[in-house]
């Protein structure tokens, strides 16, 4: 994994690549460089927020998520970083927590072949990417990869490019505004002047 | 495009197209849903919608629709859950809901007593194991608490219509075999994701022959099976439950909520009931499940039955059974939280309560108690034979249980063994 990292594109590069969904929003749409972190299948909800500490606020509860699996995770993480996971990954509780403890360590997305149903809701609703892709467990822990979320395309060090399934645009736009509360603020605005 | 609009349907695109306004949908259009009620509880009410509402400035749209259970940080412990639960009951007061269930049992269970289910109903829950309600022909799945927000704001929901994957248990479950091993057993067959977040329909005379308590357990595990909903059509049994529950007889509608003949499924299993032996899940998955005598013989030092998978009233008749004249092995713990004071109630009118605790059960507080693990009941490194739904690793609380998933009869057996043990060698 010595191989040089691409240079980073521009926004104006993705959006010319037919693949991408294209981007009305260059800010949402640009890639990331990010750092991988691998976790195996069935990741599950107590997993990611555990119910001891779940009377927590969010910055203490966000310490011990993935603690019983990675316990270097919630410390060594970086804002940017992505997770790549087995099948089923946020399968349990509705608590909504187990989003919100990746998105508040800064995770910029979860990729996995498919996902726990009410986690993935709950992601969209608190921004933060999911993508489902069957080669997510093709990637390797530590691995740096370029993300367009968007448009669901990871592109890793070697120039290969794996496909996700991309957010239906009306999920999108929950997460591009940030999640669903920020969504709803957007909507009723207009209406509240 | 008249012939769209009489295709046959499933019980499952009946409640959505209902619910959506709509003569049909299809499975995998994403459709608009008006929501006909939404419970939440302490933990994922009011203590995070509170500051979401103020937040975006806006207002609870139809109190009417909302029903509020206290039932995960009760009976408060320590100050946090002191705080939580003071949190739930200021806003309701402040916000003047109707419906407030504090204190009297597991929400899934308290919602269908209290009439707030009947037959096809749409309805969403601040929690996972919300597709219990389907036990009675509603369609009610579990959303996170800012997906909560904005059914309170909006009064609304989207769905992208669900497939069904129908299973079918035949013929007679023998006795001492009962809905939760059914449960484990598709589980162990079809993983915690072969439910692919569709809705699946419980079908077949076992499942027909099966009591409310038994069913909703049916229900209530589609959670673990990664369905959205899980589903019984209603019928007489449903019908007599709900009157019982008050629900006036003209609201429910039986012949309505049921699949139509012909109506195209994902999937459909066939299970032999006959067949089908007492299961235990080995730590730490609901879906580690097999034959009892695969597990038999590992000691345990806790015995569990709580949660609104394993302690209803149901439940606890039928770990009576096995404990009866019998007692708790020594050093082995047996611990019973009733899934709802009702229940409690009426397992103590009918001796249910007093061969549990001749037997040398502890008797816990009605609530959700250990199984979410916020009760802090179980020892660390606890081997644990448990009635309730999940065996993820800390969910009881102590990072280091190991926790086996069983039916409360397979609890009851192994609490009198001190190792998991076969119920049926026990029932006479």
């Amino acid at each position: 994994m010595s191989a040089p990292l691409p240079r980073a594109r521009t926004a104006g590069h993705a959006a010319a690549d037919p693949a991408s969904g294209l981007a009305s929003d260059p800010a949402a749409s640009r890639s990331r460089t990010a750092r991988v972190w691998r976790v195996g299948a069935d990741v599950d909800t107590d997993a990611l927020a555990p119910g001891r500490w779940m009377a927590q606020p969010l910055p203490l509860l966000a310490e011990y998520c993935l603690a019983s699996l990675r316990p270097e995770f919630a410390r060594e993480v970086r804002p940017g970083d992505v997770l790549a996971a087995g099948p089923n990954f946020g399968i349990g509780s509705s608590r909504e927590q187990a989003a919100a403890a990746l998105r508040h360590l800064g995770v910029a997305a979860v990729i996995a072949p498919s996902f726990g149903g009410i986690f993935f809701r709950n992601a969209v609703n608190l921004g933060l990417p999911v993508l489902e892709c069957a080669d997510a467990e093709r990637l390797h822990d530590g691995e740096r990869i370029e993300l367009d979320a968007r448009a669901g395309v990871i592109r890793r060090a070697d120039g290969e490019r794996i496909a996700c399934t991309p957010l239906p645009p009306f999920l999108w736009e929950i997460v591009a505004a940030g999640g669903l509360l920020p969504h709803l603020k957007k909507r009723m605005e207009p209406s509240s002047s | 495009m008249g012939g769209a609009t009489t295709a046959p349907m499933t019980l499952a695109q009946k409640l959505v197209a209902r619910a959506a306004g709509r003569a049909h949908v299809e499975p995998g259009e994403i459709v608009d849903c008006e929501v006909d009620l939404a419970m939440f509880h302490d933990s994922s009410g009011p203590r995070r919608l509170a500051p979401m509402l103020k937040e975006l400035g806006a207002r609870v749209r139809d109190r009417s629709r909302l029903v509020l259970v206290i039932d995960h940080y009760v009976p408060e412990q320590d100050d946090d859950s002191r705080r939580i639960v003071a949190i739930a009951r200021e806003w309701a007061r402040e916000q003047a809901l109707p419906h407030v269930h504090d204190r009297e049992g597991i929400c899934h269970v308290v919602l269908p007593q209290r009439g707030h289910i009947r037959p096809g109903m749409f309805c969403v829950g601040g929690d996972s194991h919300s597709p219990t309600a389907g036990a009675f022909g509603a369609y009610m799945f579990g959303v996170g608490a800012t997906e909560m927000l904005g059914v309170v704001v909006t009064g609304r929901i989207w769905l992208k219509v669900p497939h069904t994957i129908r299973v079918r248990f035949d013929g007679r479950l023998a006795d001492g075999v009962s809905a939760k091993d059914l449960m484990l057993v598709l589980l162990a067959r079809f993983g915690m994701n072969g439910g692919r977040y569709q809705a699946v329909e419980y079908a077949g005379t076992a499942v027909e022959s099966l009591g409310m308590d038994e069913r909703m357990t049916l229900a209530n595990m589609s959670a673990e099976l990664g369905a959205q909903a899980g589903l019984i059509a209603p019928d007489a049994v449903t019908r007599e439950a709900l009157r019982v529950a008050g629900v006036p007889d003209d609201a429910i509608d039986t012949l309505r909520w049921r699949g139509d003949a012909g109506a195209a499924v994902l999937a459909e299993h066939v299970f032999d009931a006959a067949a089908i032996e007492p299961q235990v899940a080995r730590p730490h998955s609901p879906a580690n499940g097999a034959p009892v005598s695969d597990a038999k013989g590992e000691g345990i030092d806790v015995a569990y039955l709580g949660a609104c998978t394993g302690a209803k009233l149901a439940d606890l008749r039928a770990a009576a059974r096995v404990l009866r004249g019998r007692h708790v092995a020594i050093g082995v713990q047996l611990m019973v939280a009733p899934a709802s004071v009702a229940e409690q109630r009426a397992a103590e009118a009918d001796g249910t309560l007093a061969a549990l605790i001749d037997a040398g059960a502890t008797l816990l507080p009605v609530g959700c108690g250990a199984c979410a693990g916020y009760g802090g009941r179980i020892p660390e490194g606890a081997r644990v034979v448990s009635s309730t739904a999940r065996n993820f690793r800390g969910r009881m609380g102590a990072a280091d249980a190991e926790v086996f998933l069983a039916s409360p009869y397979t609890v009851a057996a192994s609490a009198v063994h001190g190792r998991i043990a076969d119920p049926r060698e026990m029932l006479s």
